[in-house]
């Protein structure tokens, strides 16, 4: 990775770090006054070389979320199935959580190898119009555990980014772990030059979810990053038998509803539990195909067409 | 006697320990051997330190790459003056990165009793708790065993089970890694409004199924405790 260079001490920060040349690990290290003095700090090229890459990629969406278990990949999955209903709409999710790699179990392609070509990386398809890569695909075994630093998860979404062969997109879909550190920057970073549309924050109701989501948002407006809206996930739940709903994560600070007023920020829908979403996911198939009457399918469908709105009325507006 | 226990919260972006103790804007004193930690009870038997504590505003952003993380866990790890703990418990982000590498990298010099793995019970999260487990192993911290949170939701109008995240899943991949399966914690909407809350749900509801399970696992954990 050209971040942390080969000769680099323990612990190295990076050279593009803002601590670079700057930790008490950098004591010691050959490299250390070029990066103190910021000379390794120049604009990483592959931003330049990203943009050319993703020229060919309509609209960039982001999938944040500031809690882990919310339903981040889940939401990313089902808006990437939902789009792709178009046959005519070219659609690929990237997901660039490096430790817990998920969505080619999500998406059915668990198992499936990432070939090279010329033109570079070729993603895994799901269907004609829909891609998928993972780091989940360049892993041997279930059991891999990739115990990286972010220096090193940092130069493998450099590379997501830049190597994978996508071709034309309408829509490339980013599913990130949950929090606001190498990854989240790292994609930031990357896709300066590119342009994103803008992130969709999943949160559940309750406020212990909520006051990570404010954070995400602090986030967001601190690299610059539209809120296209947030989606409250685990909404109630309705039970089969009685049809009471229950509220199992609690909305006691309003939920989502009363966050995003009073930030002014579109609430872009509330997806209520449903057993039959898990099970979907376990079993890599589209919940929105296999239950598309149910009232989750229903909202995911609302929130679809929300992003879809943000997405062309923002490019209306594009450079 | 009751036993002294620490948490420490190690997830640096999304610290949520604080709110759930009813702890949320107290300051961080030092004294002469470090920083004390924020102690949620008169009798103070429960520590706790988490960056909620050093946050003027709790809606700030914690935007940092790793180094920055790991060298304040260190810090976490080194200047927090415990006193006397019986306990030492670190709560954690999902991922095998630096927070978990600085954890186990500061504490190793401690003795590590071990590591308790929570799942819910579907694949999808199974599927990332092998990779915990592949993490354990590799960095020789032992496995007490694998808990399965989420498990069951028992409808409080009419009592129908709905295995809402499916069912099962934790205690399959105990078996199949050879770990041991501490136990299930149902879904719970008493319990997820006490955390919200910060208020001490066993108390409140001792009589509780989830109050049997959530006994249950810890009994289980302080028995290998006692045999550790």
């Amino acid at each position: 990775m050209a971040d942390v260079p080969s000769d680099a001490p323990q612990h190295c920060p990076g050279t593009s770090s803002e601590q670079a040349g700057k930790t008490s690990a950098c004591q010691g290290c050959p490299n250390q006054s070029l990066c103190a003095s910021g000379a390794a700090k120049a604009p990483d090229p592959a931003i330049e070389e990203i943009k050319v890459k993703l020229a060919t990629v309509k609209h960039k969406i982001v999938v944040l979320s500031g809690k882990g278990g919310v339903g981040k990949s889940t939401f990313s999955a089902n808006l990437a199935h939902a789009l792709a209903s178009d046959a005519s709409t070219e659609v690929a999710l990237l997901d660039v959580d490096i430790c817990g790699p998920s969505v080619p179990k999500i998406m059915g392609v668990e198992g499936e190898q990432v070939h090279q070509s010329g033109s570079g990386w070729s993603p895994v398809y799901v269907e004609d119009n829909l891609a998928v890569m993972s780091i989940g695909f360049l892993l041997g075994s279930p059991d891999d555990a990739v115990i990286w630093r972010g220096p090193k998860k940092n130069g493998m979404i450099k590379q997501f980014l830049r190597d994978v062969d996508w071709g034309e997109l309408d829509y490339l879909i980013v599913d990130t772990p949950p929090g606001t550190s190498d990854e989240h920057l790292s994609v930031v970073q990357y896709l300066s030059a590119a342009r994103i549309d803008g992130a969709v924050i999943i949160t559940t109701p309750q406020e212990v979810s909520l006051q990570d989501v404010r954070k995400e948002i602090r986030f967001c407006q601190k690299v610059n990053l539209p809120v296209i809206g947030v989606v409250e996930n685990m909404s109630g739940f309705e039970c089969p038998k009685c049809k009471n709903t229950s509220q199992i994560f609690p909305p006691t600070t309003g939920g989502a509803e009363r966050m995003c007023e009073e930030l002014g920020l579109p609430l872009l829908g509330k997806v209520p539990l449903d057993p039959r979403i898990g099970k979907n996911c376990d079993e890599g198939k589209s919940f929105l195909s296999e239950v598309p009457d149910s009232a989750a399918a229903l909202a995911y469908q609302g929130i679809v067409k929300s992003n879809y709105s943000f997405s062309h009325s923002s490019s209306q507006c594009s450079v | 006697a009751a036993a002294s226990v620490g948490i420490l919260d190690v997830d640096l972006c999304g610290p949520s320990i604080p709110r759930m103790l009813r702890v949320c804007r107290p300051e961080v004193h030092q004294c002469e051997a470090g920083w004390v930690p924020v102690y949620t009870d008169q009798q103070q038997n429960l520590a706790l330190m988490s960056i909620g504590f050093l946050l003027e505003d709790p809606d700030e952003a914690v935007v940092w790459r790793g180094p920055k993380k790991t060298a304040l866990i260190g810090q976490f790890v080194r200047d927090v003056a415990w006193g006397e703990l019986d306990i030492l418990l670190v709560d954690t982000p999902p991922g095998t990165s630096d927070e978990h590498l600085a954890v186990v990298e500061n504490l190793r010099k401690h003795k590590i009793d071990g590591a308790v793995l929570v799942t819910t019970p579907q694949a999808v999260s199974t599927g990332d708790v092998r990779r915990e487990i592949t993490f354990c192993k590799k960095t020789g911290v032992q496995i007490l065993g694998l808990i399965e949170n989420m498990s069951g939701f028992v409808c409080p109008h009419c009592s129908e089970c709905s295995n809402i995240f499916s069912k099962g899943g934790g205690e399959e991949l105990a078996k199949l890694t050879g770990s041991e399966f501490l136990g299930s914690v149902p879904l719970d909407p008493l319990l997820t409004h006490s955390l919200e809350e910060g208020s001490n749900f066993l108390q409140a509801f001792p009589e509780s199924a989830t109050f049997s399970a959530i006994n249950n696992i810890a009994q289980k954990l302080l028995l290998h405790m006692k045999d550790g």
